[in-house]
């Protein structure tokens, strides 16, 4: 019989307060196949950890049961530990005697019962334990990042400058994403374009990045260090080895439709690059634009491209790549204000949004840094602007604090008083949340040196009124209705994941929330990792967040996949499900209920193989096994009979059965 | 609290009368975050028809006969209570005396004729209310 050690931990009051330590301690030695039961105040710390392996080595010690927190905090601390002294990690198993009986009971009688039953099933679990060594896979170094935003583009040259390959997608013609668009950045005023070329630049050259744009990915198969992945690589209609971007397609084309990177404020052609800068610097037919390409109608742009780049029989490429981790960093869009009934719809051309504003202040834009309303091109002297339009609202708009809107606002308000010394800025808000290094500086300055009026209130109303547009709040310091007759208004609208995450998220088989936004394992301990092992998060699809922190992610999620790719090969964890092939009548009902594909029917034997390092121990097929073939290691059906007959003990003696 | 709907614009935001507020006082009322600390500690609201945060706020929206229409301004005794506590270091007590100053200048307010006081209620008045009525209604 295993000689078994038990270990129970006061956790200082947390358990000792409502669980009678020294009882328990008692009756725990009383166990068949305990040799010896201590006690001590925090287990966890190194003298606590020193009794442990002290006594593997005085009492010989096959298994130890550590009655303490849950398994999820300290589980690998202890195995560490009796693993140090010899003993296979897998023969020390945590009794949760915290979470889930002293922080739950009041009345400590009742609770050191508990206690006591708790660790009497895990004492009867770990005696039937057997000595598991980890799953091992091999590892492909090189990693995947989805999406070429400052988030993207960040994690990507951190991987690439700790030496491995990185394989960058980016669905648009260009990388650089939302911030290549934003005029000046908070709260030190850089022009955000001469700060975000430079590293776009860098990623073009790096040869450890191969950079596919215009590409979107399709589906990943596999498992952490070995994922398949399939790429769409969409025609772009131009070679872009052979394009030298002279733009002469563009000049002659016919075709006028509305910029997107100018958020519709002008307008491009069908063939085009989207701003000057772009990376790759080459020009891309949009095929939807284009007068006709099945058949060709118009060919002005071939006949005068001097290198022929231009190829309007290119096929959408499928690339395949085996990649061994992945960052997904797929960013943000805004909640359209056309669905804010109350603030016009959308159909006031004066209202815009934070994106719109940022391209008006742009020195690139289309009204190259002057600020000139959309409607007559009028430079407007008054400017109303609405933050939380659409967040903070759980009845109609977004439950959630968008987070950049207050900075931003103040950004723009500031901004359009310099480019406008004779006009008036007003913002309508509810908070002012400028927590960031050097954010509640540049707020202040706002309204000190700017004049920028703060008035607080959401707005209720905005509708035009001949060339003005009129905008209904309050301001609730005084208890005031407010009216102001704006020439423009600016709404804050929150921010919202990307168009198409969701759909990818669903193809990654990675986990979102309530509103979208990618799901990271631990909200503070854990913040770039998905749940889903060996994808890592950055940027603004998962959560709203300005350009500081995301950056602080994208390098964070590049730390894990580095550390990850310092191993030689992946380890997993052996708690899976296997096959008992002498019971296995090969039905195949496992393999349909498994989630993660780990588990395939041959067809031929009759039986069922399982793929181990895919299976994540969730038990689905031993639950749906009618012939109890598929058994969970270490929490086998023998495992939980003895388990829940330890802990009903008392009631199955009064019983007849 | 008004029910008619105040519009603001640049023309009142920037108009003469915040500008004179800030010249006589010497403060900037602008650099007031509207914490509230400054009524929080005054001992005198019980009398005041408004918070003295309030007439600070109705003056940054350049809403000047709201501004000028309340007893607030006349209530107040510069104790300086509130500019001892204030974190954006307002002296309130001084853009009350602008107000009142203001109110005064046109020359068609009430003033103190100390002559014209019975001798009685002289010597039933405290001298603090003395010396800070002279200060305010003699402008």
């Amino acid at each position: 019989m295993k000689r078994i050690g038990v270990f129970v931990c006061w956790c200082g009051s947390n358990i000792a307060s409502t669980v009678d330590v020294g009882r328990v301690v008692e009756e725990a030695g009383k166990l068949p196949g305990v040799v010896h039961a201590e006690d001590y105040k925090y287990l966890c710390s190194d003298p606590g950890q020193n009794i442990v392996q002290k006594a593997i080595e005085d009492y010989s010690l096959d298994a130890v049961v550590i009655s303490a927190c849950t398994p999820s905090l300290h589980e690998p601390t202890f195995r560490k530990a009796v693993e140090m002294k010899g003993m296979n990690p897998y023969q020390c198993e945590i009794a949760n005697i915290r979470e889930q009986c002293s922080w739950v009971h009041e009345d400590k009688e009742a609770a050191t019962e508990k206690a006591i039953k708790i660790i009497r099933s895990i004492v009867e679990k770990v005696r039937r334990n057997e000595s598991l060594e980890p799953i091992t896979a091999p590892l492909t170094k090189r990693a995947l990042v989805i999406g070429a935003g400052i988030s993207g583009i960040q994690a990507a040259l951190d991987i690439a400058n700790s030496g491995y390959e990185v394989l960058l997608v980016e669905k648009q013609p260009s990388i650089g994403g939302h911030m290549a668009q934003l005029s000046e950045t908070f709260p030190t005023l850089d022009c955000s374009q001469c700060i975000l070329t430079p590293k776009m630049v860098e990623v073009s050259r790096h040869p450890k990045i191969r950079l596919l744009t215009y590409s979107e990915v399709l589906e990943i198969s596999g498992f952490l260090g070995n994922f398949n992945v399939k790429i769409l690589k969409k025609p772009r209609y131009v070679d872009e080895t052979l394009c030298n971007s002279c733009g002469e397609c563009s000049e002659v084309c016919p075709v006028v439709v509305p910029n997107e990177f100018e958020r519709g404020l002008s307008s491009r052609h069908a063939i085009y690059v989207p701003f000057p800068q772009a990376v790759p610097s080459v020009y891309t037919l949009d095929a939807e634009a284009c007068l006709g390409l099945f058949p060709l109608a118009c060919e002005k742009c071939s006949k005068v491209c001097e290198t022929n780049a231009i190829n309007y029989d290119m096929e959408p490429e499928i690339i395949e790549e085996t990649v061994g981790a992945v960052v997904v960093a797929t960013g943000y869009d805004l909640y359209p204000i056309d669905e804010i009934k109350e603030y016009g719809n959308g159909k006031i051309p004066d209202v815009i949004d934070g994106l719109h504003f940022e391209r008006l202040l742009s020195a690139s834009g289309p009204t190259e840094g002057v600020v000139r309303r959309p409607s007559d091109h009028k430079i407007p002297k008054e400017v109303v602007f609405v933050q939380c339009a659409g967040s903070r609202d759980t009845e109609r708009g977004k439950p959630y604090c968008s987070k950049i809107c207050c900075m931003y606002t103040a950004k723009h308000a500031m901004l359009y008083k310099h480019k406008v010394p004779d006009g008036q800025a007003y913002i309508f808000y509810i908070d002012v949340r400028a927590g960031g290094k050097g954010y509640e500086e540049f707020y202040q300055r706002g309204i000190e040196e700017d004049g920028t009026v703060y008035l607080r209130g959401k707005v209720s109303r905005i509708f035009q009124d001949g060339d003005k547009v009129i905008v209904w709040g309050s301001d609730t310091l005084t208890g005031k209705k407010i009216e102001i007759a704006a020439d423009m208004v600016v709404l804050a609208a929150p921010i919202v994941p990307c168009e198409g995450s969701d759909d990818l998220a669903r193809r990654l088989k990675i986990q979102t929330d309530a509103n979208g936004f990618l799901s990271e394992v631990h909200p503070k301990l854990r913040p770039v990792e998905s749940i889903t092992a060996g994808f890592f998060l950055a940027g603004a699809g998962q959560a709203p967040k300005d350009i500081p922190e995301a950056v602080a992610q994208a390098s964070g999620a590049a730390s894990k996949v580095v550390a990850l790719f310092a191993n030689d090969v992946v380890e997993h964890d052996p708690m899976i499900v296997g096959v008992t092939e002498d019971m296995c009548s090969g039905c195949g009902v496992c393999v349909g209920v498994c989630p993660f594909g780990a588990r395939e029917l041959d067809t031929e034997r009759k039986k069922v193989k399982v793929l181990e390092v895919l299976c994540e121990g969730c038990g689905a097929c031993s639950a749906a096994c009618p012939t109890g073939a598929a058994q969970q290691r270490n929490l086998n059906d023998e495992q939980l009979t003895s388990m829940v007959g330890a802990t009903l003990a008392e009631a199955l003696e009064g019983s007849d059965s | 609290m008004s029910p008619v709907r105040v519009r603001i614009s640049r023309d009142k935001v920037r108009s003469d009368f915040v500008r004179l507020v800030n010249e006589i006082s010497g403060q900037n009322v602008l650099n007031c975050y509207q914490c509230g600390r400054c009524s929080a500690g005054c001992p005198l609201t019980f009398a005041m028809d408004i918070l003295p945060s309030q007439v600070i706020r109705l003056v940054q929206l350049g809403l000047e006969e709201e501004a000028l229409g309340t007893n607030t301004p006349w209530v107040c005794a510069s104790c300086m209570t509130c500019f001892a506590r204030c974190p954006r270091g307002v002296d309130l007590a001084k853009v009350m005396e602008a107000l009142r100053a203001i109110k005064l200048r046109p020359g068609d307010a009430d003033r103190i004729r100390l002559n014209q006081f019975p001798r009685e209620a002289l010597a039933r008045l405290p001298q603090q209310g003395l010396v800070s009525g002279l200060r305010k209604f003699t402008g």
